[in-house]
C-alpha cells in the first residue's frame, strides 16, 4: 500500500514529515482509548505476526535461490510422514500393552483385598 | 431507527463532546467505505459507522486483522476519520477495532463512562500531539580503523590477528556509538518533555515496517499546548544537531492517540 503525496491522510504542517504507514499503525493498533466493546479481538502482536510471516516467506525464497532447500527433503517439514506415522503406531501399541499390564495388576490387588474381607467376616460372626 | 436485515455492528472511531461541529461528517467515508454517524449520550458523541458483521464480526475481523493489506486500508480509513474530527475540535481517538452490537450499547457505554470521558476531553482541549523519531546517522568511514599493510613472510599469520583486532575495534566503536545515541536520545526527550504538557516514549519501530536501515534511537510523542507549537518545533530544529549523531524527524499534528489512558483501569 503506497503512501504517496496524493494521500489525504498525509499529515504535514510547516515542513514536518508526512505520516508513514508505520506511524499510523503504531498509533491505531497500540494507542488510542481502549474500551472492550462487544466484539473481542486481540490486537497484541498483530503487526509483528504479519511482518514475521512476510519475513519468513521472503527468506525461504531467497534461500532457495541460492540453492539452500534442506527443508524440502525433511520428512516432517515436507509432509512425507509415513515413517513418523509408523513410529507413532508402534509407540502407541507399546503404551497400550504397558497400560493393560498396569490395569491387571491393579485388578489383582483389589481382588486380593476382597478375598481378605471375606475371610474376616465369618470370624466376626462366630464371635 | 432504521432496521437492517443483514447483521451489522457499530465501529467506533472516536469520542467528542456533543458540542463538536459535525458539519463535515456527511462527506466522510470510514472503514469499509462506510458513512459516518453520531451516537449521542451524556453530552458526548461517539463517532461511528455501521459495519457488516460478515467482515467485522469476531472471527472475520480476527482473520482480516492478520491480512496486512486489509489492516493497512482499515487503519488508514480509521485514522482518516479520527483526523477529520480532530481538525474540527477536541477528539478522543479510539484504538482500532472497537465494535459494538448496536447504537444503544454505545450510548450505554458513554453514559457509563461520562465522567472520565469528560475529564479526558478537558485534559486534551487546546492541545495537540506531535511525534518525534530520532535515527542514528550512518557511520562514516572515519570510524573504521585502517589495517596496517604488512607484506611479506609474516603476513599470513598476521592477517588473521589483524582481522580480529579490526573487528574488535569496529564493535567497540559501534557499541560506543549506540551508548552515546541512547544518551542523546534521553537528553532530547527530557528537553522536549519540559515544553510539553505530557510526553511518552514508545518502543522503537520495527525496521521492516519503517524500511529504514539506520537504528531508531528515539520514538516519542508529546502533548503540546497549541500556543507553544512554534516554540516546540524550534526546539526540535535546534536539537537536530549533527554533532549528536542523531537525525530528528517530527510528525504531526496527530489526534492525541498517545494520551488517552483512563485514570481508572477498566476493560
Amino acid at each position: 500500500m503506497a503512501i504517496g503525496s496524493n494521500s489525504p491522510q498525509q499529515r504535514e504542517s510547516g515542513g514536518h514529515q508526512p505520516a508513514s504507514l508505520g506511524d499510523i499503525l503504531e498509533r491505531v493498533l497500540d494507542k488510542g482509548l481502549v474500551i472492550a466493546g462487544d466484539i473481542r479481538v486481540n490486537l497484541l502482536d498483530i503487526e509483528l505476526l504479519t511482518i514475521k510471516l512476510r519475513l519468513v516467506i521472503a527468506s525461504l525464497e531467497t534461500a532457495r535461490e541460492v540453492g539452500i532447500n534442506w527443508w524440502e527433503n525433511d520428512p516432517w517439514l515436507s509432509g512425507d510422514r509415513a515413517e513418523l506415522e509408523e513410529e507413532n503406531r508402534e509407540l502407541r501399541r507399546r503404551i497400550e500393552a504397558l497400560e493393560e499390564r498396569g490395569e491387571s495388576r491393579a485388578l489383582g490387588a483389589s481382588d486380593e483385598a476382597e478375598e481378605l474381607e471375606d475371610e474376616e467376616e465369618p470370624e466376626q460372626e462366630k464371635a | 431507527m432504521t432496521e437492517v436485515t443483514d447483521p451489522f455492528g457499530v465501529w467506533l472511531y472516536a469520542v467528542t463532546p456533543a458540542s463538536a461541529d459535525r458539519a463535515g461528517w456527511a462527506a466522510l467515508r470510514g472503514v469499509g467505505n462506510a458513512p459516518v454517524h453520531a451516537i449521542e449520550a451524556a453530552g458526548l458523541v461517539a463517532v461511528a459507522s455501521w459495519v457488516p458483521l460478515a467482515e467485522f464480526g469476531e472471527q472475520p475481523l480476527t482473520r482480516n486483522l492478520e491480512d496486512l493489506d486489509w489492516l493497512a486500508a482499515t487503519a488508514l480509513a480509521h485514522d482518516a476519520v479520527v483526523g477529520a474530527t480532530a481538525r474540527a475540535g477536541v477528539t478522543i481517538p479510539m484504538r482500532l477495532a472497537t465494535v459494538y452490537l448496536d447504537d444503544d450499547r454505545v450510548r450505554a457505554m458513554l453514559s457509563d463512562r461520562a465522567e472520565e470521558l469528560h475529564s479526558m476531553v478537558e485534559r486534551l482541549t487546546g492541545r495537540t500531539e506531535w511525534g518525534l523519531k530520532a535515527y542514528c546517522r550512518p557511520a562514516g568511514d572515519e570510524r573504521r580503523p585502517r589495517s596496517s599493510g604488512d607484506a611479506g613472510a609474516g603476513a599470513q599469520r598476521g592477517a588473521g590477528t589483524a582481522y580480529l583486532l579490526r573487528r574488535k575495534k569496529e564493535l567497540t566503536a559501534s557499541q560506543a556509538a549506540d551508548d552515546s545515541a541512547e544518551r542523546y536520545a534521553r537528553e532530547i526527550h527530557a528537553a522536549l518533555s519540559i515544553l510539553a504538557i505530557d510526553s511518552k516514549r514508545h518502543r522503537p519501530q520495527d525496521p521492516k515496517l519503517t524500511d529504514r536501515r539506520e537504528r531508531m534511537a528515539l520514538n516519542a510523542s508529546y502533548l503540546v499546548e497549541n500556543d507553544r507549537t512554534d516554540e516546540f518545533a524550534a526546539a526540535v530544529a535546534a536539537l537536530d544537531d549533527e554533532r549528536c549523531g542523531l537525525r530528528l524527524e517530527m510528525t504531526g499534528p496527530w489526534p492525541p492517540y498517545s494520551f488517552t489512558e483512563l485514570d481508572e483501569v477498566r476493560v
